[in-house]
């Protein structure tokens, strides 16, 4: 008998605190198998967000680095100018980057630091109870917008993928989703693309995951991947953002 | 060995892995884990074909998949 799946080096055998059926879980192992696949379990350093993710640091079997709350692209920005050989990445949820965060990652994005970002949208705030996040979709309910995302008092979803793809610091900018074998299948891919755009050096990468939440959005599981694809699909396209098919050369 | 091995006291009773195997043979089992979850399963082992979709869906990384060597 052959293994043809296991669990990647690069994930420590803690179990997770994340909720059942949550893919912040499915997240972890793609970046984690992407890792391995490079053979740069030893040369990466991780930055974990404030939010679910917070204890990453517990799960991948890596050096990483804690943030304050939205300023993991300002550590990346350090730890990778200190250590330009280094693989760093950081992982960050959307209230962490797209809210408090935000100036953080445009800048850094714009600065074309060589850094990749795992971006996990799943247009909420998990932590804290399930407020509303600049990434919750119009009419989605939360704690905080209890009659549905209302755009006359609370504004528009941000399409961080495609506001960042503007950015000429940004190399690769894509949008992925882990709500199906398929998609994750994908997912990996677009990591591990990202991964070695920045080990050749060539600027900013970012991944978009759209994520579930079954605790806060009030769905089980398997409905919340349901969810994913019918709801969060068509405010938030899939596909490489940045460079687009024409641009490539 | 088995074709695919749930590690139960891992397993946080999420049935995800149910709903994507090409086969619906992964079911929850009646027994508890010691976090109080019914573990996912597959009794029918023979009818697994290592596809993995499981395995890949599993958010706690719960099961590992072996298929038997070409010869
Ligand atoms: C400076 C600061 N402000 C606010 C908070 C409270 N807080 C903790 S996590 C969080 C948002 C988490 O949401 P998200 O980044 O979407 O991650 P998720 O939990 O959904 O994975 C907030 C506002 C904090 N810890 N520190
Ligand atoms: S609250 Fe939401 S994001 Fe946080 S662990 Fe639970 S399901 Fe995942
Ligand atoms: S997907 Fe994983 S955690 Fe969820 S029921 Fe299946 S084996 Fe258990």
């Amino acid at each position: 008998m052959i293994t043809v799946f296991e669990r990647p080096a690069a994930l420590t055998s803690a179990k997770t605190h994340y909720c059942p059926g949550c893919t912040h879980g499915i997240i972890h192992r793609l970046v984690a198998e992407v890792i391995d696949e490079l053979g740069i379990r030893e040369e990466t350093i991780g930055v974990s967000p404030v939010g679910c993710s917070v204890l990453a640091y517990n799960y991948f079997n890596i050096d990483m680095q804690e943030a304050a709350h939205g300023r993991a692209p300002a550590v990346a920005t350090g730890i990778k100018r200190v250590f330009p050989r280094k693989v760093v990445f950081t992982y960050q949820g959307d209230g962490d980057l797209a809210s408090i965060g935000i100036g953080e990652i445009v800048h850094a994005a714009a600065r074309g630091e060589k850094f990749t970002t795992i971006f996990v949208n799943n247009a909420i705030y998990g932590m804290t109870g399930g407020q509303m996040a600049p990434t919750t979709i119009l009419g989605q309910e939360s704690m905080t917008s209890p009659d549905g995302r209302n755009p006359a008092t609370q504004g528009y979803p941000i399409r961080v993928a495609e506001m960042l793809a503007t950015l000429e610091g940004a190399v690769y900018i894509a949008r992925v989703s882990v709500h199906n074998p398929q998609e994750v299948a994908r997912a990996k891919k677009a990591i591990k693309t990202a991964f070695e755009l920045q080990i050749a050096g060539k600027g900013f990468s970012l991944v978009e995951v759209l994520s579930s939440c079954p605790t806060n959005w009030g769905y089980t599981p398997t409905e919340s991947l349901k969810w994913i694809a019918d709801k969060m699909i068509p405010v938030y396209p899939l596909g490489v953002k940045k460079p687009l098919e024409e641009e490539k050369s | 060995m088995l074709n695919v091995e749930f590690d139960e006291e891992r397993c946080k009773g999420c049935e995800i892995c149910t709903s994507v195997c090409p086969k619906n043979i992964v079911v929850m089992a009646d027994r508890l884990n010691a976090m109080g979850y019914h573990p996912a399963t597959v009794i029918e082992q023979e009818k697994c074909i290592s596809c993995s979709f499981c395995a890949r869906m599993c958010p706690d990384v719960v099961i590992t998949v072996r298929k038997e060597e070409r010869k």
